[in-house]
């Protein structure tokens, strides 16, 4: 199984911080392997195509964004990627 | 007129009068008399407004708000653009997604300025002190021209053609987007919110607010206070008083690098407002604090080249300095 690769997106205001905190309790505790980037370049982000920060993707597909999602919200996401 | 406020007003009177024995017209029971009133007043605004707020702007996704806005040009599209700025939320940290992603899709140049300018200056913690301290009224016309200002310079650069002041990345990015769409949310299934989750998200964004901004809003509250029990009314009238020609430009210029302190800001000024100074000064000034951020600034140097940055900053000036006057004009 290969390392699911997120990316938080976001310019590191304190949502963002919440949705990568979110992001790493559901990792735990599905216990997958899978490594978090943090992207703070704003083209990055929009290159991205996302709008509203804070946003996440999942292996390059866009999972949220505006919204600081659950781990509860975020672990069925994750479990799609298996 | 009803004054939805007036329960503090009597809270603070009677803790004044009853609990500490001072007179409401002595210089220390008005200062702790406007300490008292407004502090718990705007605290209470600030929860209540920004729950609410958080709350349903989840239903306005940025990606909604574009597709409203594609290819429409004229006049309608800076109305309607302004008119959604109000009610979207905005972060200095998401205006140059913002502006990529409304070009990508086709929004002109115009309308997405129309929409960068009026969505901070018509920001929920802008609006809740703006009521708070100085009223409904002051609060709509705050709007009102606030508005009306975005309409008219997103209109101005529309009419100017300056899409070759954007840098040529964020063209070349709309050209590769059209040839190949991303992947987007569609194939991961997009997470639906319950009315729990968008309370909660409310109760996140106000909680946020609130403890980044209660600290500036107690001490601008004490500073207010000492000026408004203390500080004779003709030191006022005389500096900040609509006689001052300069009062205007110096209250613009002074509003620029207090972006951040807006909450610790608004109740100074309403002290100076108490002794005289003028309406379309405090006008000028919260809208030069929230419209001319210098952090905003210098994250729209990514996507502008300096001459359109200056031609924004520029209208932006040129158009809160003609309303503070204007306003001043008005009102004596």
């Amino acid at each position: 199984m290969d390392a699911i690769k997120i990316e938080i997106l976001g310019t590191g205001c304190k949502k963002c911080r919440q949705l990568e905190a979110n992001a790493e309790e559901a990792i735990a505790n599905l216990n997958l392997t899978a490594e978090v980037f943090h992207i703070t370049d704003p083209i990055e982000i929009a290159k991205r195509g996302v709008m509203s920060t804070p946003a996440m993707t999942i292996n390059g597909k866009v999972a949220s964004r505006g919204q600081v999602i659950s781990v509860e919200q975020i672990q069925p996401l994750l479990q799609l990627q298996n | 007129m009803f004054d939805p406020f007036y329960p503090f007003d009597w809270l603070a009177t009677q803790m004044i009068t009853k609990l500490l024995g001072l007179s409401i017209s002595s210089h220390l029971g008005s200062s702790l008399h406007f300490f008292l009133y407004d502090v718990p007043k705007v605290l209470t605004l600030l929860i209540v407004i920004s729950f609410v707020v958080g709350t349903f702007q989840s239903f306005l996704e940025a990606e909604r708000v574009r597709s409203l806005l594609e290819g429409k040009h004229t006049l309608t599209g800076n109305t309607l653009a302004a008119m959604v700025g109000i009610v979207t939320p905005f972060c200095s940290c998401s205006a140059v997604p913002l502006f990529i992603g409304f070009l990508e899709a086709g929004v002109p140049l115009g309308v997405t300025f129309s929409y960068l300018m009026a969505a901070p200056m018509v920001n929920e913690v802008a609006v809740i002190l703006l009521w708070g301290l100085f009223g409904l009224k002051v609060t709509l016309i705050y709007i009102g021209f606030g508005v009306g200002l975005a309409i008219a310079s997103g209109y101005i650069i529309g009419l100017l053609k300056l899409e070759k002041w954007v840098e040529p990345f964020v063209w070349k990015l709309q050209k590769s987007r059209q040839a190949m769409p991303i992947e987007d949310a569609e194939s991961l299934e997009p997470v639906a919110l319950s009315w729990g989750q968008r309370f909660e998200q409310g109760r996140f964004q106000a909680s946020e607010i609130v403890r980044s901004v209660w600290l500036y809003v107690v001490i601008g509250i004490a500073v207010g206070a000492g000026i408004h029990g203390y500080v004779p009314t003709d030191f006022i009238t005389q500096y900040a008083g609509a006689s001052n020609p300069f009062a205007v430009p110096i209250a613009v210029i002074l509003g620029v690098p207090l972006y951040a302190n807006i909450a610790g800001v608004m109740p100074i000024t309403e002290a100076l407002v108490n002794k005289g100074m003028s309406m379309g000064t405090v006008l000028a000034f919260t809208m030069a604090v929230t419209a001319l951020s210098f952090p905003e600034m210098v994250i729209l140097k990514k996507v502008l080249r300096p001459q359109l940055l200056f031609v924004f900053i520029g209208l932006m000036t040129v158009g809160i300095v003609s309303i503070g006057y204007l306003f001043n004009a008005i009102i004596n």
